[in-house]
This record gives structure tokens, sequence and C-alpha cells, in this order.
């Protein structure tokens, strides 16, 4: 039972599966593989287990383990991509609003606020349908629905810090912006900023596969956990493993990365301990 | 409580106008050409100016904009290029279907989820408990659509208990039965996880006012175990799970698409991903700017439960 194992010995096994996961998307390309594009349309839907295809093939007869690997690339890079993307976009606009205040603050906290108006899935589906399908456009409109939530623990944290008496101290000393930026503002933002970061590539993940199941992201025939779900889906009643296994790939990734996350915030920010 | 609703309805302008803003950019940020859309790839020239001149869209963009607002605010939001009807009615005949798979899914994650919140905060560490503490870590981390593929390949395909896909059944279908069957799979893919963060939180509230001294006291003054759970405990610990489930139906209204998607239910989700596979701007506009003003006017609500829950925050 998981529970009953050591919260962080839980977190090794996960960071274990997380490192597991990476490399097998690094070395995908030098694995002695079948070509995961090339069909053969005599081999379609075999179970797993079938000799040459441990995992069996999909609808095209291409081998699914070669897919699964091949796709946990775009799906990984995919996670950590638009969560990069997010944590960029957002910290620099937190610390632009929290830092200097004043329009800037109004004008970049008025539209995080009306972009959290939108469920964000949603929101993120709107983008896609004006950049048009794609994943490099699903992953730019992941990255914007995503940036609010860093903006504005950001911008708190900055509010919280820049009345303090050493950021004060070093105004006084003459130290230009970007120096009291650079070495007393941002070490505070470290902490909380990689705990979200770490929560949020998971749920970035879920995201872009949830965008590529809806046709909207990666396009075929790039496999991608997302899409082989959506093409795999007619194919459900004669051969559920062509579903069953993309599925079980992003649900043991994700439950592998929070619970990294978790152990990250427990290790940063004991307040922030989960009960 | 009068004064606390006129300002918020006064802040919903501003919020209202900003949603309809972005939703207008975002869709006219896309390369696709709703004229050529509609006349197809072989159309001439002079014909796809003279649809971009009746249809605006060689106005200067803010002019666009206020012509599309202006629509909107009489109740008019385009014609469909695709299926040539009004969006308007064809939005709000889809949205019932959410309406209904949504308010589903929230009756049953709010329900199911305080009830286990509750057991859980008074049989903490109990194997309920433990077992709630899994299955919210799997819930956060399991993709709806798949979840959904998963019961259905079992309790239609395998069990043959319910159907699998559609909202009525295509011969001799149409009664409630009919209808509650169909529902029973997409409302409870939804609700999964929405359950496990409602239950979790309501945990940790309970066990928070379950430790507080006017509970004691009235333990103390030998009220049973139930009236101190559900009366005094609970009312206390309401507000921050009236908080999640504001949140939570925000995500319930987002991830209606991928549900609707799997289980081919006709909601305003399938409506607006078809319309986006069909480059169907006024489709999607309409579809998403219903969704999203849904949305906004649920946060509303919920900011009224806590006015009315909690009477300190009108005076906030």
């Amino acid at each position: 039972m998981l529970y009953h194992l050591d919260r962080y010995r839980l977190a090794a096994v996960a960071l274990l599966v997380v490192a597991l996961a990476v490399l097998a998307a690094i070395m995908a390309p030098g694995l002695p593989l079948p070509d995961p594009d090339a069909v053969n349309t005599a081999n379609r839907l075999k179970p797993p287990g079938t000799p040459g295809h441990p995992l069996g093939t999909d609808e095209f007869g291409r081998d699914l383990l070669s897919r699964l690997l091949w796709g946990a690339r775009v799906s990984l890079l995919a996670g950590v991509g638009t969560a990069a993307a997010a944590m960029l976009l957002g910290v620099s606009l937190g610390l632009l609003a929290g830092f200097y205040g004043g329009w800037a603050e109004v004008l970049i906290m008025r539209f995080t606020d009306i972009l959290m108006a939108f469920p964000f899935i949603l929101l993120a589906i709107a983008i896609v349908a004006g950049l048009g399908p794609g994943l490099r456009n699903a992953m730019i409109a992941i990255a914007i629905v995503g940036f609010p939530i860093y903006a504005r623990l950001v911008r708190g944290v900055v509010l919280s810090v820049r009345e303090r008496e050493f950021v004060e101290a070093a105004r006084a000393l003459g130290s230009p912006d970007r120096r009291i930026l650079g070495r007393h503002v941002l070490p505070h933002l470290l902490s909380p900023v990689v705990v979200a970061f770490s929560l949020d590539v998971g749920a970035k993940i879920l995201t872009t596969a949830g965008l590529s199941f809806l046709g909207l992201g990666t396009q075929p025939p790039t496999a991608d956990w997302g899409s082989m779900l959506a093409t795999g889906r007619q194919f459900v009643i004669l051969s559920p493993h062509v579903v069953l296994l993309p599925g079980l790939a992003i649900f043991v990734t994700v439950l592998a990365l929070n619970l990294v996350g978790d152990a990250v915030r427990d290790l940063l920010d004991p307040r922030m301990r989960a009960a | 409580m009068t004064r606390f609703l006129a300002r918020r309805l006064l802040q919903l302008g501003p919020v209202l106008l900003g949603v309809s803003v972005i939703v207008f950019l975002v869709l006219h940020l896309s390369p696709g050409d709703p004229a050529e859309v509609m006349l197809g790839a072989n159309a001439n020239r002079e014909d796809l100016e003279r649809l971009r001149h009746q249809m605006g869209l060689d106005q200067p963009l803010h002019v666009q904009y206020l012509t599309w607002i202006g629509h909107v605010a009489r109740g008019d939001l385009g014609r469909s290029l695709w299926m040539k009807r009004p969006v308007l009615g064809e939005v709000l005949e889809r949205f019932k279907a959410t309406l209904l798979l949504t308010g589903s899914a929230l009756f049953l994650s709010t329900v199911g989820g305080i009830a286990l919140g509750i057991v859980s905060a008074t049989h903490a560490n109990s194997l309920l408990d433990r077992l709630s503490a899994v299955a919210s870590l799997f819930g956060a981390s399991m993709p709806v659509f798949w979840l959904g593929l998963v019961l259905m390949v079992i309790f239609a395909l395998w069990l043959g208990w319910l159907p699998a896909s559609g909202m009525y059944a295509p011969y001799g279908g149409g009664g409630l039965r009919d209808l509650l069957a169909h529902l029973a799979l997409p409302a409870v893919t939804l609700a999964a996880a929405s359950v496990t963060i409602i239950a979790r939180l309501t945990r940790a509230t309970m066990l928070e006012t379950l430790g507080q001294d006017y509970v004691r006291t009235a333990r103390a003054k030998g009220l049973g175990d139930r009236v101190v759970v559900w009366r005094h405990a609970l009312k206390n610990a309401l507000i921050p799970i009236v908080t999640v489930v504001g949140v939570q139906t925000g995500y319930l209204l987002g991830g209606a698409v991928l549900t609707e998607t799997v289980f081919a239910w006709p909601g305003v989700g399938t409506l607006v991903v078809q319309g986006i596979l069909a480059r169907d701007v006024p489709l999607v506009q309409g579809g998403v700017l219903v969704i999203a003003v849904s949305f906004v006017l649920v946060n509303l609500a919920v900011d009224t439960l806590y006015a009315w829950l909690d009477p300190r925050i009108k005076f906030q």
C-alpha cells in the first residue's frame, strides 16, 4: 500500500520513475526499436506479448513500445517546456507588477484576473482555435493560460519583500533597481517558484495530452501520449490495450511528478507540508 | 447584503468586458479567413472581397469588435459558417446538455466529497481515510479522458450495464431512465477528480474546526456526536469548502469539454471542438463566450454565498 511507505522513500521511488521516463525519452532514438511511424497493416492491433512487439501494435500496425517511448519525448518536453515558459512569463510580469507598482501593476494584475475568469482548458482551446491546431500552438496556448498563477504568486512575495529593511538599506546605499531585484528580491522567490513549478509540470503534461486528445495538439503521425489515446479510442472495443497503455504512461508519469513535487515542497517550504 | 451585492455586480461589468475582448481578440489572431472558409478554396478574388466587405472583415479590428459586441448585447452571436444557422440557438441547445452534465458532476463531487471528508476527519488515520488520501493523489494525476475510456470499457463493454455514449438511445430512448443511464458514466468521470479535492479540503478544515474550543464546549454540554459534527463544526468549516467548490465548478465546466468528447455527449464542448476543426469562428466564439460568462456568474454566486455564510465578509 502506497500510504504505508515512508514519505521520502515514496518520493525516491517517484524520482526513479521520472528519471527512467526521462532516460527512455532521451535514449529512444538509440534503442533497437522499430520506426514508431512505420505502418504495417498486415500486423494491426496485435495484443501485447506478440513476438517482436512486446506491447503489441496499434491500428496501423505500428509498434506500441516504440511509439510510447518516442511519445514520451514529445509529452515530457511539452510538459516541462510549457511549465517553464509559463513560469518565465509569470515571474517576469509578477516582478514588474510587485516591484514597480503603479500602472504596470494595475494593467498586469487586471489582465491576469481576466485570464483567470476563464476555465483554463477552455481558454487554451480558444487560443489554439485562433492560432490553429498543432503542438507548438498548443504549447503557446498552455503557457499563456498558465502564467497568471506564477504572476500572482511572485507579486505577493515581492510586495512583502519590497518593504523589508534590507531592501530599504540597499536603496539607501544607492543600489540600482537591477541589483536590488537580483541580489535581494530574487532569492526570496526561488523556493516558492520552484515548489510551484515542480507541482505544475504534471498538470501541464495532462493539459497538453488533453489538447492532443481533442485533436488540437500533436498532429498525426507524430506519436504523443494524448494523440495516441485519441486515435486509439476508436478501437477500444477490439483492442483496449491501444488506449490503456498510453493512458497508463501519462498517469504513472504525472503521479510520479506530483509525488516528487510534494517532496520538493516539504523540503523547501515545511510550513506548506501536506496534511 | 444589498450593498455588497451591488458592489459585486458593479465589478462584474469590467470582467465581462475583459472576457469579451479576450474571446474576440484570441479568435481574430487566426491566420484563416472566414470568407475563404465560407466560399471554399476555389473562390475568386472578387467574390472573396465582396464577402469580406459584407461580413465587415475589411474594417479595423476595434470597429469589428464594437460591431460584434453590439450584436452580442442584443442576443445575436452571428451565424455558424458550418451549420448555416444562428449560433445562439445552437449554443443554448447544447448548453442545456453541458449544464446537466456539469451540474450532476458538481452535485456528485460536492455531496460525495463533503461526506467522505467528514468521515475521514472523524475517523482520521482509519483505512477509509488512507484510501481517500491515495485516491486524491490518483485523482490529481489521472487524465480525465483516460478515466472515461477505462470506465467505458468496464461498465459499457465488458459488463454491459450502462450505455457507452450519447445522451439518449437512438431507438426507443428519450425517457428519464434512459437519460440517467447515459448520464451516469460521464458524470462520474467528470466528478472523479473534484470529489477527492473536496474531500481532502473538507477533512483538513473539519479537523481544524473539531479542535476548537467551542466544539469542546458543545461536547462538554453533552451534545451528541452527530449534532456537534453536523450543526456546530460543519457550518464553520463550510467557507473554505465553498471556495473550493466554486473553483471546481470552473474546472468542471472546462473539463466537460474532454468528458463530452469521450462520451459523445452533445454539449457546448463538443460543439466548440467541432467548430475549431471546421474553422467556424462565430460558432467557437459563441460557445467559448457562453461558457466563460457562466463561469463568471458562478464565481459571483460563490461570493454571494460567502457573505451569507459569514456575515463578517460583507463589511470588509
